[in-house]
């Protein structure tokens, strides 16, 4: 799960690192107004949206007079910002966030994330601040600090202080380097996050350390032990797709393509996807329906993939391992006889009790498309969508 | 020999008492599978299935003889669970539970480096569906009746494309020595690498079938322990060449988030490896049967 810049800004700042004076805004009028509560002569306004890449994006403005905080939010709110990370479709402004403005001598990337090869949390740094992460270390990977951490005693003093010195920092600044160190590695430890972000980390021109930007991803497989944090979720940041599935306890991803997938376990999900493009057709969406398919979630399951406007054709791949195969058969006739669904349905059923599940699928009387392997579900769904495609367009034809 | 277990591994259930766990209990015993007794924290002294049930996992092992423990246990409580089994003498833990705190199996991995190698528990999973050596045991949740008995080694982060494959192979009427599910979690217990390191040693597995997907570096590890250790045929399949870069797809660790890590980059690592690689899911079995016959 992934929050805002601001509620990063405040986990991290109740542990001890420094980040600039700011507020919360949800209108013109209360940005401008936070900006006379913050006092001082320049202000940042800062479009609140889950996504990277918000400055180039025009999601970032440096304001010096109340016209101009105006002007600035007047360009952000209820509009979507497209950045490099958003997709083409953007992410909606409903909030802004007012900081005072900082002069920079420095900035320093600085990252914390889950690594999977050595199994711990490592920290990057790279004294190349204010560039993605991708980009320093294709252009200047020698920039780049890491740092593992010891999961049974946490980040050590001497560690942090080995990445200030790599960094060339001022030595003078080495505590209050330490300090930002050490609480993103306890915010990380003891939020249960997946990443913290601080990029640039800024030394300013009266020599402070501050966290200009932030952001912070959690675990959701912890998110159990986190209430405060699961209340940060901001639906109005996701795929309403996507939101309705993880409310309805299915794994979901909206693609781009026209045949629907409902398939159980992630790889064969992802093998699904594969095969149907093999076939010459594109996936609209991955979605991994879990072990128990009952025939309520196998009907919540079509509802869901149906929401999709662009399908044209739906494919239910089943292996029964936990499952049987009858169950599922029965939850798609069910399925298909409430939804009314006018498009080809391509059933492949394999694993436990897969002969009465053929059975319940050729007695249901429905026009189901029935395949046996793998190949030849994913080539009949990209026919049977083929044909059905040749034919709606000469009905159309014709009148 | 089989890899991880055979008729004799004695087997303890942690959490049969949850409904999930009774029935696949059941389906181990009448697989075969040597199951002792189970775990469940408060409830010593039932049984379940006719099998004793401990408070403790060192009870369990003091009464049974138990060396292998599979873990049902909610994912608040699994990471606790697989850390006593690794404290009590057992040998080998497979975790099937979904949704552990990734940071919960960081302190379990670097739990069980307090143990010397030749004492330390082997862990597979969590987020698995389990190992099987077939005519032998399961230990698992995987359909039993899908896998004949055979000389192809299977290493799985996925269940149910590992049903896949293991179809396809009795299709064509080849066998599994054993198939070991690694789990589709981002920090488990065992890797590619440390399967293969198992199959390698085995007389009874001719030759090794990977399935893997997007998503961390295991199988470009694998890639490299592989090209400089493994003399046996390795066959590879990864899903995921559809997916899209940076979005979690079903399991926790199918994300791609660094070079090396979409499907495309990582059949290129492994095919530079000497491993043949499986195009299509619908040919895992047709590619393994084709560089049995010529192996042979």
């Amino acid at each position: 799960m992934d929050i805002h810049e601001y509620q990063a800004k405040e986990i991290l700042s109740n542990f001890g690192v420094a980040v600039p004076s700011g507020a919360l805004a949800y209108s013109p009028e209360q940005a401008a107004y936070r900006a006379r509560e913050l006092g001082g002569e320049k202000w940042i306004v800062k479009a609140q949206v889950h996504a990277g890449g918000r400055g180039k994006a025009g999601g970032v403005k440096l304001c010096g007079t109340e016209g101009e905080i105006y002007e600035a939010c007047d360009g952000m709110f209820g509009r979507k910002l497209v950045t490099h990370q958003t997709g083409p479709e953007g992410k909606g402004i409903y909030r802004v966030y007012v900081e005072s403005a900082v002069a920079i001598d420095r900035e320093i990337y600085l990252g914390l994330v889950l690594d999977r090869s050595s199994q711990r949390v490592m920290i990057v740094a790279s004294s190349e601040g204010g560039m993605e992460i991708e980009d320093i270390s294709a252009e200047r990977p020698e920039s780049i600090v890491r740092s593992t951490v010891e999961p049974a005693v946490g980040l050590q003093e001497f560690q942090a202080r080995e990445i200030a010195f790599a960094l060339g920092l001022d030595p003078a600044l080495t505590q209050q380097m330490v300090r930002t160190l050490q609480g993103c590695y306890r915010a990380f430890r003891e939020c249960d996050a997946t990443m913290v972000e601080i990029n640039p980390l800024v030394v300013t021109g009266d020599n402070r350390v501050l966290a200009l930007d932030a952001k912070m991803s959690f675990d959701d497989n912890a998110l159990f032990r986190h209430p405060q944090i699961s209340e940060l979720r901001d639906k109005s940041q996701e795929d309403p797709r996507e939101s309705r599935a993880a409310d309805r306890g299915l794994s979901y991803v909206g693609l781009e393509g026209s045949i629907g997938c409902i398939v159980n376990g992630a790889g064969l999900a992802m093998a699904t996807m594969d095969t149907i493009k093999l076939a010459g057709g594109e996936p609209a969406n991955f979605l991994d329906i879990g072990g128990g398919a009952s025939p309520e979630r196998v009907a919540k399951a079509f509802r869901l993939v149906l929401s999709d406007t662009n399908v044209q054709a739906v494919l239910v791949n089943i292996f029964a391992g936990i499952n049987r195969c009858d169950w599922v058969a029965e939850g798609v006739v069910q399925a298909l006889k409430e939804l009314q669904i006018d498009m080809p349905v391509v059933v492949r059923l394999a694993g436990t009790n897969v002969e009465e599940g053929q059975k319940i699928l050729a007695q249901s009387g429905l026009p189901i498309i029935r395949a046996t392997t793998l190949i030849e579900a994913a080539e009949r769904a990209v026919g049977a969508w083929r044909n059905d495609l040749s034919q709606n367009t000469k009905v159309r034809a014709v009148k | 020999m089989s890899i991880l277990l055979d008729r004799d591994t004695r087997v303890i259930v942690q959490g049969i008492t949850g409904r999930m766990a009774r029935f696949h209990t059941k389906d181990m015993l009448a697989y075969g599978t040597n199951v002792v007794g189970g775990v469940v924290p408060g409830k010593g002294g039932e049984t379940v299935e006719g099998l004793p049930v401990f408070d403790t996992v060192k009870q369990a092992v003091a009464a049974t003889g138990a060396d292998a423990s599979l873990v049902f246990v909610p994912p608040p409580f699994a990471a606790d669970s697989i850390m006593e089994a690794a404290d009590s003498g057992i040998r080998y833990c497979v975790c099937i539970t979904d949704g552990i705190p990734a940071q919960d199996m960081i302190r379990v991995k670097r739990y069980m480096y307090r143990y010397p190698r030749d004492k330390r528990m082997v862990l597979t999973g969590p987020n698995c569906a389990g190992t099987i050596s077939p005519g032998k045991a399961l230990l698992g949740i995987m359909p039993g009746h899908i896998y004949l008995p055979g000389n192809v080694g299977i290493i799985g982060r996925s269940g149910t494309l590992g049903y896949e494959a293991a179809a396809q192979l009795k299709e064509l009427g080849l066998g599994v020595s054993t198939s070991v599910g690694i789990g589709g979690d981002p920090i488990n217990g065992s890797s590619f690498r440390d399967i293969l390191e198992q199959f390698e040693q085995d007389d009874e597995t001719h030759i090794i079938a990977m399935i893997g997907e997007i998503g961390g570096p295991q199988e470009a590890e694998a890639a490299d322990y592989i090209r400089d250790h493994v003399s046996k045929p390795v066959v590879a399949y990864v899903a995921g060449l559809t997916a899209p870069k940076g979005r979690t797809m079903g399991h926790a660790g199918a994300i791609i988030s660094a070079f090396g890590e979409s499907a495309s980059e990582k059949v290129e690592i492994l095919s530079a490896a000497g491993v043949t690689v499986a195009e299509n899911p619908a040919v895992i079995g047709e590619t393994i049967a084709g560089v049995m016959k010529r192996a042979a």
